[in-house]
C-alpha cells in the first residue's frame, strides 16, 4: 500500500459505542487543508465500522484500523499510531485535543521525540512545512508554532475549525501493531452522560447561553435552559454555577472549561471574572444580564442589561416565542 | 511511599497576562507569579495520603526560573517535605518535548512511586505533561481524574473522560493528573511558612539531569510569529426599566440572532 506524499495522518476519537467522535469532520477537514488526509482508528474488535465510515465520508482518502481492547488506557491507541506513522510516513499528525487525543498526543510525541503543539485552532503550511495556529490567554494573542524540523504532532480544539473536507470512496486497510508493552492504566467502562436533549453541543456552537452563580439554585438554571431551547442554544455555565451544582463539569466555560467562539454568548447571572472571559471573549456577539452595574462582564458585552434574569428573560421568551408562531 | 507532585508557576489569572510580542515568552513582570491553582489541589492529594500514612515523602518538583523561587517554597509552606527546582538558562521558553524530558530526568533521578500533576496548566491549555512524562518513564498513567484512592501498591480513580465518568486503576509506579473537581489546598499557616525556609530546596541543572537542550537533540516547536488581538470594546447598556426582556428579543431579531 502506498500513500499520498503529503499525507497528514489524523486519529479519529472513537466514542465508547465505536462511533467516531464530533470532533472527526473538522480534524479531517483540517488535515485536508494542508495535505491529504489519511485517518487512523483503532477500536475494540468489531466496532469501528460506524467510524471508519464516517473517517471516509469526512474526506479521508483511505482509513487505518486496528483492534485495541477498550480495557487498556492509551497505551494500544500510541502503539496503534506508531505503526500507522511508520507505514504513512505523514507531514505531520493531527490529535483532537480532547482528554483521550491529549493523552495518547504526549505519549505519542514523547515516544518517537517528535515536535508537539497543542490546542491549534487553524492550520497552514509554508515553505518550510506546517504552521499550527493558536489562541492564547483568552484570545488576547494570536501565535503561530512550527517544529524545527520532521513532522509535527498537533491537537486540534475542538469545535475551532470549520473547514470540511469532501467525501472520498471507502478505502480501507488493517494495520498490524506490535504491542510495544508499555505498562498501561486499566480502565472500566464509561458512564455515558445522557445529553439531556437534542441541544446543541457547547463546543463548535454557534449560539450559546451560559448561566452563572446569580441563578442561585440548580432548579432556577433551568431559566437558562429555557432561553437556550428558545434560541436552539447550547448550555453553558460559569465555574461557580458547575461548583454549586447547577450542572455539569462538561458546560464549563472559560479559561479551565470549554473555550467558545459563537455567533451569540448570552451571559446570565455571570459577574465575568478574566477566567470566564477567556473562554467567551472571541464571540461575535456577546449579550450580558447582570442585577450589578459594574460588573466585568459589561467591559465585553455589545448589549448589556443592567437587570434581573428572572424579571428579564422570562419576557425575552415571551418575546420571542410570540414571534416564532 | 514518595510522591513527585508537579507544581508550576504561573500568572495570575486574576491579573493582566501578557507575552512578550519580540520573545513570545510570558511575560513574568506583568502580573503577579503564583502557584498554579490546580497544582496546589494536586499537592493536597498528596498531603492527605501523607497525613494518613506517615513515612510517606512528598517531593515538589518544578522547571522554573530562579524568580519562581518563592513559588516552589509555597509548595514547602502547604506542606511537601522537600522541593526541587530546575533552573537553566537554555530552558527559557522551552517546547513541551523538553519540558517532559527534564521533569522526566528529575523524577527519574529522585526515584518515585507515584507521580501526581495537575490535567492541564492555567497558563496555557496544554494537557500533555502527564502522559508525556508517564512514557519516558515508563509508568501508567491515569488523567483527568475528578476522585482518587491511593493503595500502597495501586492507584485507582474516576477519570472525567470525554464521554463520561470511567473508573480507572494501576499498578504504582504510575503518574496521575487531577483536575479542578478537587477541593483547594490547606492554607501555609505561620508555623508551616517557618517551616519551609529550612527545608530542603535542591537546585538543578540541565547537566545534573543530563539532558541536552541543544536544537539538534531533538525536533523541537517553535514560535514563528506572536500577535496581540485588540482588546473588545463595550457596546450598549441599558438598564430594565420594565421591558428590557422584549428590547433583547427585538436586539436579536435586527441582529438576525433568531
Ligand atoms: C485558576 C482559575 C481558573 C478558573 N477557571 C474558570 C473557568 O474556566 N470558568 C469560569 O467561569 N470561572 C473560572 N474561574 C472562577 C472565576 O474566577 C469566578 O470565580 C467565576 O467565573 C465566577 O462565576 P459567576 O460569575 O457565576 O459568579 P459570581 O462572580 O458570584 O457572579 C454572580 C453574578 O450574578 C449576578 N446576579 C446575582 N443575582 C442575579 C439576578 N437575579 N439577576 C441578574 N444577575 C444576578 C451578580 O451581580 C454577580 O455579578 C477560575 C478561577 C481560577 C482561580
Ligand atoms: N514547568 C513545569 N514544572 C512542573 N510541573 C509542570 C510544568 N509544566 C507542567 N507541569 C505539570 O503538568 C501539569 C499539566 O501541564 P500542561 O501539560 O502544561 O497543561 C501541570 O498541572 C503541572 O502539574
Amino acid at each position: 500500500m502506498s500513500y499520498p506524499e503529503n499525507a497528514i495522518l489524523v486519529l479519529v476519537d472513537v466514542t465508547p459505542t465505536g462511533e467516531a467522535a464530533s470532533s472527526t469532520a473538522a480534524l479531517i477537514g483540517a488535515a485536508a487543508q494542508i495535505g491529504t488526509p489519511v485517518a487512523l482508528v483503532v477500536a475494540p474488535a468489531g466496532i469501528a465500522q460506524a467510524a471508519v465510515d464516517a473517517a471516509a465520508s469526512a474526506g479521508a482518502v483511505s482509513v487505518l484500523t486496528a483492534e485495541a481492547d477498550a480495557s487498556a488506557l492509551t497505551v494500544p491507541v500510541v502503539d496503534a499510531l506508531e505503526a500507522a506513522y511508520n507505514a504513512v510516513q505523514p507531514d505531520a499528525v493531527l490529535v483532537s485535543n480532547s482528554i483521550a487525543g491529549r493523552d495518547v498526543a504526549g505519549r505519542f510525541a514523547a515516544r518517537t521525540r517528535a515536535a508537539l503543539a497543542v490546542d491549534a485552532v487553524g492550520l497552514s503550511r509554508d515553505e518550510e512545512g506546517v504552521v499550527a495556529h493558536h489562541s492564547v490567554f483568552g484570545g488576547a494573542y494570536r501565535v503561530n508554532s512550527a517544529a524545527t524540523y520532521g513532522a509535527p504532532v498537533i491537537t486540534v480544539r475542538q469545535g475551532a475549525v470549520d473547514a470540511r473536507a469532501e467525501a472520498q470512496p471507502l478505502n480501507v486497510e488493517t494495520l498490524a501493531v506490535s504491542p510495544s508493552g508499555m505498562p498501561a492504566a486499566l480502565a472500566g467502562e464509561v458512564a455515558i452522560v445522557e445529553k439531556a436533549s437534542s441541544r446543541p453541543e457547547l463546543r463548535g456552537a454557534t449560539r450559546v447561553v451560559s448561566g452563572g452563580r446569580g441563578l442561585g439554585s440548580k432548579e432556577q438554571f433551568v431559566l437558562v435552559e429555557q432561553l437556550a431551547d428558545t434560541l436552539s442554544a447550547a448550555v453553558g455555565a460559569s465555574r461557580a454555577a458547575v461548583d454549586a451544582g447547577f450542572v455539569p463539569q462538561s458546560h464549563q466555560v472559560g479559561q479551565t472549561g470549554v473555550s467558545v467562539s459563537p455567533q451569540l454568548y448570552v451571559a446570565l447571572g455571570i459577574s465575568g471574572a478574566i477566567q470566564h472571559r477567556a473562554g467567551m471573549q472571541t464571540s461575535k456577539m456577546i449579550v450580558a444580564i447582570n442585577k450589578d452595574p459594574d460588573a466585568p462582564i459589561f467591559d465585553v458585552a455589545d448589549f448589556g442589561i443592567v437587570g434581573d434574569v428572572f424579571k428579564v428573560v422570562p419576557q425575552a421568551i415571551e418575546a420571542l416565542e410570540a414571534r416564532k408562531k | 511511599m514518595k510522591i513527585f507532585v508537579l507544581v508550576k508557576e504561573v500568572p495570575d489569572t486574576y491579573g493582566d497576562r501578557r507575552l512578550n510580542l519580540e520573545t513570545g515568552l510570558v511575560d513574568r513582570n506583568a502580573s503577579e507569579p503564583v502557584l498554579d491553582e490546580i497544582t496546589e489541589r494536586a499537592l493536597e492529594v498528596a498531603l492527605e495520603y501523607a497525613d494518613a500514612n506517615p513515612g510517606t515523602q512528598v517531593v515538589a518538583l518544578s522547571m522554573a526560573p530562579e524568580s519562581a523561587t518563592p513559588s516552589v517554597r509555597r509548595a514547602l509552606a502547604i506542606g511537601a517535605e522537600s522541593a526541587v527546582q530546575i533552573v537553566h538558562d537554555d530552558l527559557a521558553g522551552a517546547d513541551l518535548g523538553l519540558t517532559a524530558e527534564v521533569l522526566a530526568a528529575a523524577i527519574r533521578r529522585g526515584g518515585a512511586d507515584l507521580v501526581i500533576t495537575g490535567n492541564v496548566s492555567t497558563d496555557g491549555s496544554g494537557g500533555v505533561i502527564p502522559s508525556m512524562i508517564a512514557e519516558h518513564l515508563g509508568f501508567a498513567q491515569l488523567t483527568a481524574l475528578s476522585a482518587v484512592e491511593i493503595g500502597s501498591g495501586s492507584v485507582s480513580g474516576t477519570r472525567a473522560s470525554d464521554f463520561g465518568a470511567q473508573p480507572v486503576s494501576a499498578q504504582l509506579p504510575a503518574v496521575i493528573s487531577i483536575t479542578e473537581a478537587f477541593p483547594e489546598a490547606r492554607f501555609p499557616n505561620f508555623k508551616g511558612i517557618m517551616a519551609a525556609k529550612k527545608k530542603p530546596l535542591e537546585v538543578l541543572s540541565l547537566a545534573d539531569l543530563g539532558v541536552q537542550a541543544d536544537p539538534s537533540a531533538a525536533p523541537r516547536t517553535i514560535m514563528t510569529s506572536v500577535s496581540e488581538k485588540p482588546p473588545r470594546a463595550a457596546g450598549v447598556k441599558i438598564t430594565d426599566e420594565g421591558d428590557a426582556g422584549a428590547q433583547l428579543a427585538e436586539f436579536l431579531v435586527q441582529n438576525r440572532l433568531v
